[in-house]
């Protein structure tokens, strides 16, 4: 089974950020960009799941300008398998990212298809949720933990939600996201 | 103008966020019909359904899915619902709270109806105009929607407080009808199944809606410290909440937890503990009324948004509030 993950290159989580003076965005240039945090939560979970055994690649992909490849490279080096990096320019929004995941899912066909649940720019919470609608996949939201049955073909996934810890049981393939911040923000955090 | 919210219910009646989506859909727009829609089994959708009816006066009609599908809040079913209620309605407005069921289910149902929607949305200036934190809460984005219908949103309930005589108001009862369900594709629902939540046992308030929370960070060293902190949170008739950083060493449940990941919250009174105030975690209080920080390190980041700060030792400061505050009446 393979496991497709998915990598962000967002404004390094420790930079200051200034929005532009014409307001019409947050300065990107000449500022320090890195791996969203959740998407390394989101890789590390997938290498977990191919060092248990369960897994037999991971696979990165990245959307986004020419650096991007910079981010996937990162992944290489996490323990991802292999990288696609589909180029784009411009504005992308979660509908447009989820339907070019969708794409590469037929082309790829993983088992599981892991994301971080938001981005720590736009912080939409949105793609894991749209490509699983997309897919008609089942989705495993703000995963803390994941358990995966490869004889059933099936995962069994505790969800951070508002009571408390939801668990739930999904049909593979399906769609998860990870909610847990990086061991950095843990550092930082009082 | 004519608003689907999708609404949260919980032993007979509407959660508070959902009556926040009703507030936030009346600044839509003058005329706007707003539809309730509860899905759920058995009688406490029923009752939910007649709470919904007069939760809010500007709800007109209340709908109701009745169905197994839809007995635990999984997305595949609710969306799908949502996706067959929106086909059948046409409604220019989609809208639900940003709690953890609305952030699971809105996205999903958008694109099934293959539109963007706005999540996290903290003002809403006309029908087709938002505004929503981007970076944790350090910049904030006017969103100008130019998509095709529904518009669909989720809504920081803290952004738009429902006030008492609009809730209370019993004057205005809307119709409660049921969604003719013969269509409903049951595909893909099997898919998914509910085994259990796990949640702590408590009296206190819900952190959500408190009027008064006290939070504790890493300073507090040890679950055991923690429960210093219940203790003044009961005295104060508070909820307890938590950094990331304390939950991650264990202290406390995931559900406690404060911040850009975690809950938002905006009560009247805010008070932390041994809380540093990394920007994840003042993304999620830093719209309460009254701040209050206790904290060994003076240049800690929490007290540039704090009221009132105290450089101290939480260790002496909490036993010693314990021992000056009154017993709670």
């Amino acid at each position: 089974m393979k496991i497709m993950v998915t990598l962000k290159r967002v404004v390094d989580y420790a930079v200051k950020i200034r929005v532009k003076s014409d307001k019409s965005g947050v300065e990107t240039h000449n500022v320090k960009m890195s791996m969203n945090p959740f998407c390394e939560i989101a890789l590390e979970e997938a290498v977990r799941i191919k060092e248990a055994g369960l897994a037999s690649e991971v696979v990165a992909v990245s959307v986004g300008p020419q650096q991007c490849v910079d981010t996937l490279r990162t992944g290489l080096a996490m323990g991802a398998d292999r990288g696609i990096h589909v180029e784009a320019t411009g504005a992308l929004y979660p509908l447009t990212i989820a339907k070019i995941l969708k794409k590469l899912v037929e082309l790829e066909n993983p088992g599981l298809l892991i994301l971080g649940k938001q981005a720590i720019d736009d912080d939409c919470n949105q793609t894991g949720q749209m490509v699983a609608g997309l897919l008609g996949w089942p989705q495993g939201t703000f995963a803390s933990k994941v358990l995966l049955d490869k004889d059933k073909q099936e995962v069994t996934v505790d969800r951070e939600v508002d009571g408390g810890l939801e668990t739930l049981c999904l049909d593979l393939p399906a769609v998860i996201t990870h909610p847990r911040d990086d061991k950095r923000e843990k550092q930082a955090s009082g | 103008i004519s608003t689907l919210v999708l609404a949260e219910h919980e032993g007979g009646s509407v959660k508070a966020p959902s009556v926040s989506a009703v507030e936030a859909a009346k600044l839509l727009g003058e005329e706007n019909s707003i539809t309730m829609l509860l899905a759920g089994s058995g009688s406490s959708l029923q009752e939910a359904a007649e709470h919904a009816a007069s939760c809010h006066p500007s709800v007109s009609q209340v709908l109701v899915a009745d169905s197994d599908a839809f007995a635990y809040p999984l997305a595949e079913p609710w969306a799908k619902l949502v996706h067959l209620v929106q086909q059948r309605d046409d409604y220019s407005h989609v809208v639900a709270a940003s709690s953890s069921f609305g952030k699971n289910i809105l996205p999903r149902a958008a694109a099934l109806l293959d539109v963007s929607p706005i999540t996290d949305v903290t003002d809403i200036s006309g029908s087709h105009q938002f505004v929503r934190p981007i970076y944790a809460g350090n910049a904030l984005c006017t969103v100008r929607y130019s998509g095709t219908t529904p518009c669909m949103l989720t809504i920081r309930a803290t952004s738009f407080p429902v006030t008492p005589d609009s809730a209370d108001s019993k004057s205005n009862v809307a119709s409660i009808s049921q969604v003719d369900l013969s269509t409903f594709d049951k595909d893909s629902i099997g898919k998914s199944r509910y085994v259990k939540l796990t949640s702590e046992d408590t009296e206190r308030p819900d952190l959500g809606n408190a009027r008064i929370v006290v939070t504790g960070g890493r300073g507090l060293k040890s679950a055991d410290n923690f429960k210093m902190l219940e203790k003044l949170a009961e005295k104060l008739g508070a909820a307890v909440g938590a950094t990331r950083a304390a939950v991650d060493a264990s202290f406390v449940p995931n559900e406690l937890q404060v911040g850009q990941t975690g809950k938002i919250v905006a009560p009247e009174l805010y008070l932390a503990f041994g809380v540093s105030g990394a920007i994840q975690h003042i993304a999620g209080m830093r719209d309460s009324k009254i701040i209050v920080a206790v904290n060994k390190d003076a240049d800690a980041p929490i007290f540039q948004v704090a009221d009132y700060g105290l450089v101290g030792d939480l260790f002496e400061v909490i036993p010693e509030l314990l021992e000056k505050l009154p017993e709670k009446k």
